[in-house]
């Protein structure tokens, strides 16, 4: 009996394209591969990691012209005999050629069971292997760096760092219990208190790391509300348009309205378009305003266009009371034009940031720009020397870490017995292990490779 | 004529392990055999005088708990008492207590004696008989043959037994008693493979030679804690004697220095592997060099003799030179040796063998317990005496093997580590290789283990009635402290006060005054005028229950974590070589210790988390195919 089965998905988005490709890994791949292949040589010839140029047929009938990459074990990504096949793009071809492996012994894939199979061959760590997932559903440019730089294993790297330390004052409680003529323990407690200090320190950082984390990774959730003709959805279709941003319709997403997708330098703002509201707002005009603030409720930040021709009134009064204990951007519009509204108008019911702004000649929209960065990225991002957590389970540990630390910190100095120690610093050492893998937890794996979308 | 006899369960060795085996297969109604190549020295105890200790103090406490018989042995014997540790947390106290040791091997013996369906025969055995991988019984030098559904193997130290100390080697069991020869090539012929080990006994010394006035005394506890449960506490109340603390210094470590290339240890004629954690003295003076003087406790043998034992100062050195090094001990100058160290080799087997239930797994009906199975000391011993006793007896009486969890006590530490960690030396029980010990404590085992007792049968009805008793005042107790509301009166805040503890700001539970470091529960019973008079122990256990409440509670996720592993059970017929990805090592080690579950499977050494993950990615697609 073989040990593992062979096992095949199409790797490349459905849909009309150049090329696609049909991944196949496992211990037959290459014979597999072979059975429907014809080419200058035998599949079974050539040497690892070559191009061959040949036919794929299914029986006698030639399905598509190929380019065929062999890569043996273990130097490929699962750590298996891989085989891929370069055709040309389009559905029904390559469900052709992916109908043709089947019949040939290879199984469909399930799921992440690639990654899954490079994680179990040793490839990658748990964080690494999540990290691909980051990868694939990067939505900008520093949620993929963040991604690449933990599949590197910079997070594994400070993880094992962290859990080292531990694990050294663990076992000089233990030794000291066991041999206290040769190990003791006088004054370890306030040694300790320094090294748990520092190390929740450490750990403080990749907590608040998360934060930039989750604004990287999901975006910054934003609403744009305003009286009606304040010039909400012009200033939408600028930052939509300007040469920095493309526009990507999220379908299915759980808000009623549409959300936009905007890249601003490097992060993500989902921006949630009030025009809906607009259009009934004639007629109930405070039920529209009302809507705009439940909206405004849920997001991580409001920009508030003021409609810089009319004198403030009681509706842009209470649309700046309503952003009060939130994050918040007042924007002045209309600047092109003589304003009626100064700054000093606005610091009178606000005391948030006020740009003045033009949706028609582009005033403002850097200053905007730098304004969302510094209220949501912390510092600048170095992505050379930084580690950012982007995982929530990843969070949900480094959390569950720095509680046992805490406790240990406060057992010390509530004067309780070395031994007690031990206890917390064993919890804190045992959830960074399930970070990277090093602490056996049999749903997480299951669960984190359920994540992955076919083919990858 | 050869004798040929039948009974149910033949316990081979009538040392700390054979005893307990014994007497709990023959306490469970079974008709048991004891052998022993000498019944003066059934129960003796070849190296220190004292039982407990740090972690063993423990084991015998659990042992009692399920029934054994040590605790009450010793509590008869003792001739000084004393809690170790007790400035640290309650986790790591431990009793220890000073043996007359004459005394002890005696009480024993009678107990031997007088328990029904008991044989106690001197005789050596010589052989296994197997047939088809199952043990029939064994076969004595004399080639008479005792059948059995169930044997014990507990040959301690003596399987080709040698001791040695300098140039000096001589084919004996320890204090020079007759080895066992020839049970070795029996067992090998079995299948059984073996390991040799080595350890080691300091020197005694004539008491009346050492000049106590050097050195520092040291006392027992008043009041004195028993170790067995069933021990009434006003019983153990009584004279104690003194023992001492004295230290080498430079000069002594000169000695050994000079002298290391005479140590058989040092020059290759021992071959056997020592305990790391009992070392020689010449092992401590290579280790820690920058050491200027290590402890030595001087101890008594018993009320009998002169003999005082040197604990912390074993030895396998030439004769000479150990005279000279204890010379150059303050207080020892003019000493007499009545007995020099020295160092013994014997073979025992590799507990990888061995399933948990102490069973061979290729050996149906033969059990193994004690020094045999790569263990050292003696609580150590009694404890696997008695598991691999109950556990044979279970055999014979078609019942479920019982085993004993790591979280439920060190019992189950002790034989979950021989059975699946590798070892290159003896064995020796520490606080360190407990995972869960706040919860296992020594002071709670009865609590622990008493139902696990009763159920085998080794527990009376009383006293498992006593028991529950116990456990509901104490229930009971801490619930109605939680709800006893102090305001701030002047007369708490005067108490607070007077006991150097912070006012109150607003009112609390007197649980959480309890809770504080600087009170207790005995302290607050002037703030609790309702509070029943409660026996001490049931005192103690409310006391640590509320005052540890926090770190228990952690504890007992942890363990709810570690049961999550250790219910996945691993089927027995898994071949490891048809895992793919699983590393070679892992294959290997696991195929040879083949765990019962993946938390098992997890302890073994060279099992890395990564395999243990490939492991359950296995299992659970071999599951599928099961189901289908």
């Amino acid at each position: 009996m073989k040990k593992t089965d062979t096992i095949a998905a199409i790797a490349t988005a459905l849909g009309e394209s150049g090329i696609g490709i049909i991944r196949i890994s496992g211990e037959d791949a290459i014979g597999i591969a072979d059975k429907i292949f014809s080419g200058s040589k035998s599949l079974r010839e050539v040497d690892s990691h070559t191009i061959n140029y040949g036919h794929v047929y299914f029986g006698d009938e030639i399905i598509d012209e190929v380019l065929v990459m062999l890569m043996k074990a273990p130097r490929t990504f699962t750590g298996e005999d891989t085989v891929e096949i370069n055709c040309h793009g389009g559905i029904l071809i390559l469900e052709k050629v992916l109908h043709a492996v089947l019949k040939s012994g290879a199984r469909l894939a399930l799921p992440g069971e690639f990654t899954k199979r490079a994680f179990l061959n040793g490839k990658m760590d748990l964080s690494q292997a999540e990290a691909v997932i980051d990868i694939i559903e990067a939505k900008n440019d520093l949620a993929l760096k963040a991604g690449i730089r933990q599949l590197s294993g910079a997070l594994t790297e400070n993880i094992k760092t962290i859990r080292a330390k531990i694990l050294e004052q663990i076992a000089f409680i233990e030794a000291a219990l066991d041999d206290p003529e040769h190990y003791s323990l006088d004054g370890y407690s306030v040694k300790l208190r320094k090294i748990v200090k520092k190390l929740i320190t450490r750990i403080e950082y990749l907590q608040k790391s998360f934060k930039d984390g989750s604004i990287i990774r999901e975006g910054i959730n934003t609403v744009i509300i305003g009286k009606p003709n304040a010039g909400k959805s012009s200033i939408l279709n600028l930052l939509s348009r300007s040469d920095r941003a493309i526009v990507t319709d999220i379908a299915g997403t759980t808000r009623d309205t549409l959300t936009e997708n905007i890249k601003l330098s490097g992060i993500s703002l989902n921006i949630t378009d009030t025009a809906g509201i607009r259009e009934t707002d004639d007629i109930v005009e405070s039920i529209g305003v009302k809507k705009a603030i439940e909206a405004s409720n849920n997001a991580d930040l409001n920009l508030v266009v003021i409609d810089g021709l009319l004198p403030i009134d009681s509706e842009d009064i209470s649309l700046l009371e309503s952003v009060k204990d939130k994050q918040a951007i007042i924007l002045i519009n209309k600047s092109d034009k003589e304003l009626k509204v100064s700054v000093d108008d606005i610091r009178k019911y606000s005391d948030k940031e006020v740009i003045i702004f033009s949706a028609k000649d582009n005033t403002g929209v850097d200053e905007l720009e730098n304004m969302i960065k510094s209220k949501f990225i912390s510092n600048e991002i170095n992505f050379n020397d930084q580690i950012i957590i982007t995982n929530i389970r990843h969070q949900e540990i480094i959390n569950e870490a720095m509680e046992s630390l805490e406790m240990c910190l406060s057992s010390i100095d509530e004067g309780y017995e070395e031994d007690f120690f031990t206890i917390d610093l064993l919890n804190a050492y045992e959830a960074l292990g399930e970070i990277i893998g090093e602490t056996v937890d049999d749903d997480v794996v299951n669960e984190i490779f359920s994540k992955f979308c076919m083919g990858k | 004529m050869i004798i040929e006899k039948t009974y149910d369960v033949v316990i081979v060795g009538a040392g700390h392990a054979g005893c307990e085996a014994a007497l709990a297969s023959a306490r469970l109604g079974l008709n048991a055999i004891i052998f022993t190549v000498s019944v003066d020295s059934i129960a003796m105890m070849p190296c220190n005088p004292n039982i407990g200790g740090s972690s063993k103090g423990h084991l015998v406490k659990e042992l009692d708990a399920l029934g054994g018989e040590m605790g009450k042995c010793i509590d008869k014997t003792f001739i000084q008492s004393k809690m170790l540790n007790a400035s640290k947390g309650p986790a790591v106290h431990s009793l220890r207590a000073q043996a007359d040791k004459q005394e002890y091997s005696k009480q024993m013996r009678k107990t031997l004696e007088n328990t029904p369906n008991l044989t106690v025969c001197q005789k050596e055995i010589t052989k296994l008989i197997i047939k088809d991988n199952v043990c029939k019984g064994v076969e004595s030098v004399s080639g008479s043959k005792y059948y059995a559904k169930a044997v014990v193997l507990a040959t301690g130290t003596y399987l080709k037994a040698r001791c040695i100390y300098g140039e000096v080697a001589e084919y004996t069991g320890p204090n020079g008693l007759k080895s066992a020869n020839h049970l070795s090539e029996s067992l090998l012929d079995a299948g059984i493979s073996l390991n040799r080990f080595k350890t080691g006994t300091p020197a005694r010394v004539d008491g009346r030679s050492i000049d106590y006035s050097l050195m520092q005394e040291q006392y027992g506890d008043n009041p004195i804690v028993p170790f067995s449960f069933e021990t009434d506490p006003e019983s153990v109340q009584k004279e104690q004697v003194k023992c001492y603390l004295a230290y080498t210094n430079e000069h002594t470590h000169e000695i050994i220095r000079e002298n290391i290339d005479r140590s058989p240890l040092f020059s290759g004629a021992i071959k056997g592997t020592g305990p790391r954690y009992c070392p020689s003295i010449e092992d401590k003076v290579v280790k820690f060099p920058d050491k200027d003087r290590h402890q030595i406790f001087v101890e008594p043998e018993g009320l009998y003799t002169n003999e005082m034992y040197l604990s912390g100062l074993s030895s396998s050195l030439p004769e000479d030179v150990q005279e000279e090094m204890i010379k150059s001990i303050k207080g020892f100058e003019n000493a007499n040796i009545v007995r020099n160290g020295y160092a013994i080799e014997y073979d025992c087997i590799d507990a990888r063998q061995l399933k948990d239930s102490l069973e061979f797994r290729n050996l149906e009906g033969l059990f193994a317990a004690g020094q045999f199975n790569g263990s050292s000391g003696y609580e150590e011993a009694a404890v696997q005496g008695l598991m691999a006793g109950i556990n044979a007896a279970m055999k014979v009486l078609g019942r479920e093997p019982v085993v004993i969890g790591r979280d439920q006590g060190y019992i189950g530490v002790l034989i979950d580590d021989l059975v699946t960690k590798e070892s290159h030396e003896p064995y020796r029980m520490m606080t360190s290789r407990s995972e869960y010990r706040l919860l296992l404590r020594q002071d709670n085992a009865d609590l622990r283990l008493s139902k696990i007792g009763h159920d085998v049968g080794l527990i009376s009805e009383e006293r498992y009635e006593r028991l529950l008793e116990k456990e509901r005042q104490i229930s009971c107790e801490v619930e109605r402290l939680k709800n006893i509301h102090i305001g701030a009166t002047a007369t708490v805040q005067d108490f607070l006060v007077r006991n150097g503890s912070t006012p109150l700001q607003t009112s609390a539970n007197l649980a959480e005054l309890i809770r504080r470091p600087e009170l207790n529960y005995d302290l607050t019973g002037e703030l609790d005028p309702d509070r029943k008079e409660l026996k001490k122990d049931v005192r103690d256990q409310v006391n640590i229950n509320i005052k540890y409440e926090g770190y228990i509670k952690r504890q007992e996720s942890q363990v709810k974590q570690f049961k999550k592993l250790e219910n996945k059970k691993i089927p027995l017929d898994i071949d490891y070589t048809k895992v793919n990805s699983l590393r070679i090592e892992a294959v290997q080690k696991l195929s040879k210790v083949r765990p019962s579950s993946i938390g098992q499977a997890s302890r073994i050494s060279g099992v890395s988390p990564a395999d243990i993950t490939v492991l359950l990615v296995y299992l659970e697609t071999y599951k599928e195919k099961k189901d289908v």
